[in-house]
């Protein structure tokens, strides 16, 4: 299982507390993940990712075992250990002010 | 009047802010006030209203800069909430409109300015959009159509952004002609559809906007709010940028009754519930200046369809005030002794049970409103 942590905002929309677990099929992914995780929560779908061409929201980063994957392809494959679910999946809002 | 021993009516008050949503409750007194919220804590909502057909049905537009748009939907007036279709997609190949340095630019979706129910069926609802566009659902939220006959009118390239940003924020429905809406966008200006949605022309004639070059255009004004009171739909009052106008041929033409009001600056304008010539505004000083005349906060009415304005002070901060408000953010009840609502950027609420002519503060220190509707209740 991979684990996602979601931001406040996010989590209390998807009506979730503390970490997400959703299976993720090969390969482990930025788009896999967010694919999973949009199928399960679909009221998350537009808020992380544009809903239509499915790139990260510009106010939107993606952090992973201490390293900012923001600009990774969402294709490339996500960390061992974020694949092995042994650290979480960050989604994480920017700081910018409001 | 109620009759003695039936219950008294009530009513319910929502309020959009810049951090969340607030539900204002009293009985038909309105002189005590429960306040719940934020609801949505933290995001923007722009707009909640309630459906005209089943009060317990409520639309909410939420917002974020960060996590882009939600549409919120309540069966049982705004205690719970469950988010649902927020798939605003422009219909075909969206083109272009005109930015503010002159050049064109690709149609973008940012957010739900307003949220519009039918007058007869809770599951449909009308939104407006920014980049300016009018959306449906007939489904209670879950699913939307653009209305493209709007953003597609031959006019559409040569629209641009007002300074809040190219938003369709008004959306009226005539209640005596089921295909008749009225529309408005800043700054593009107002627009009729007479097909139910499915066409649309310009109704700006009569318009004079200084701020752009032929101050006659047919489209190009920035008309801040447009309101109509529901006995007479032909009769739709308008406050502009600059100007207060009035139409009494559903818009085919307009004149000014800005009158003797200190600015006609501003941004709602509204109707008495039950007197179609009472017409309420709020002057702001000036289009950089976006506070009330010499710090006093003054809403003004006409009893007479405009031209006589009258200025209500009583209960109202009369210095040092320096708060805007803005054009969803005033709204009317139906109660016997009409009551009167209006938001600031200050985060009060005030309420008016006499028609305006004495105002108390409901809620004080909530974030910035940015729109107010009431409900009238059994």
């Amino acid at each position: 299982m991979i684990r996602v942590v979601l931001p406040a905002h996010l989590r209390t929309l998807a009506r979730v507390d503390g970490e997400v677990l959703i299976a993720v099929g090969k390969p482990v992914t930025q788009r896999t993940v967010l694919d999973a995780l949009e199928a399960r929560y679909p009221m998350l779908e537009g808020t992380i990712r544009d809903r239509d061409t499915k790139r990260r929201r510009a106010y939107v980063r993606f952090f992973a075992c201490a390293n900012d994957l923001s600009h990774e392809s969402a294709d490339a494959p996500l960390p061992e250990a974020v694949a092995r679910g042994t650290e979480p999946f960050l989604v994480v809002g920017a700081m910018a002010g409001g | 009047m109620a009759a003695k021993g039936a219950p008294m009516s009530s009513v319910r008050v929502f309020v959009g802010t810049r951090k969340g949503a607030f539900v204002l409750s009293s009985d038909g007194k309105r002189e005590r006030w429960d306040v719940a919220g934020p609801h949505f804590a933290g995001w923007e909502i722009y707009h909640v209203k309630g459906s005209p057909a089943d009060p317990s049905r409520i639309y909410a537009s939420q917002s974020s800069g960060w996590f882009g748009q939600v549409l919120q939907r309540s069966s049982d007036g705004g205690t719970s909430w469950e988010p649902v279709g927020s798939a605003f997609a422009y219909d075909g190949d969206a083109g272009t409109h005109q930015w503010y340095d002159g050049t064109q630019r690709p149609w973008k979706f940012t957010r739900i300015w307003h949220v519009e129910p039918s007058l007869d069926d809770p599951d449909t609802v009308y939104a407006g959009a920014e980049d300016a566009a009018l959306f449906a659902s007939r489904d209670g939220g879950n699913t939307w159509e653009e209305l493209s006959g709007l953003r597609t009118h031959e006019s559409g390239a040569s629209w641009q952004p007002g300074a809040g940003g190219m938003c369709l924020h008004t959306i009226l429905l005539d209640p005596q002609n089921a295909k008749r809406m009225f529309v408005a966008i800043s700054a593009a200006g107002a627009f009729r559809s007479d097909d139910a949605g499915a066409t649309w022309r310009p109704i700006n004639r009569g318009l004079r906007s200084a701020q752009i070059p032929d101050e006659e255009a047919e489209v190009g004004h920035c008309v801040h709010r447009i309101a109509m009171h529901p006995s007479r739909p032909q009769t739709l009052f308008m406050q502009k940028h600059w100007d207060v106008m009035r139409s009494d041929d559903a818009g085919a033409s307009w004149h000014e009754i800005s009158g003797n009001l200190p600015t006609d600056f501003g941004f709602p304008i509204d109707v008495h519930a039950h007197d179609p010539e009472t017409v309420y505004v709020v002057p702001i000083t000036s289009d950089s200046q976006h506070f009330p005349p010499d710090g006093k906060l003054r809403v003004y009415r006409s009893r007479t369809g405009g031209n006589e304005w009258e200025p209500l002070t009583q209960g109202l901060p009369q210095r040092d005030c320096y708060v805007n408000v803005l054009r969803d953010a005033m709204a009317v009840d139906s109660l016997d002794a009409c009551g009167i609502y209006f938001g600031t950027t200050g985060g009060q609420v005030y309420v008016s049970p006499n028609a305006g002519n004495t105002w108390n503060c409901i809620v004080r220190d909530l974030p910035a409103v940015l729109s107010v509707e009431v409900q009238t209740l059994p």
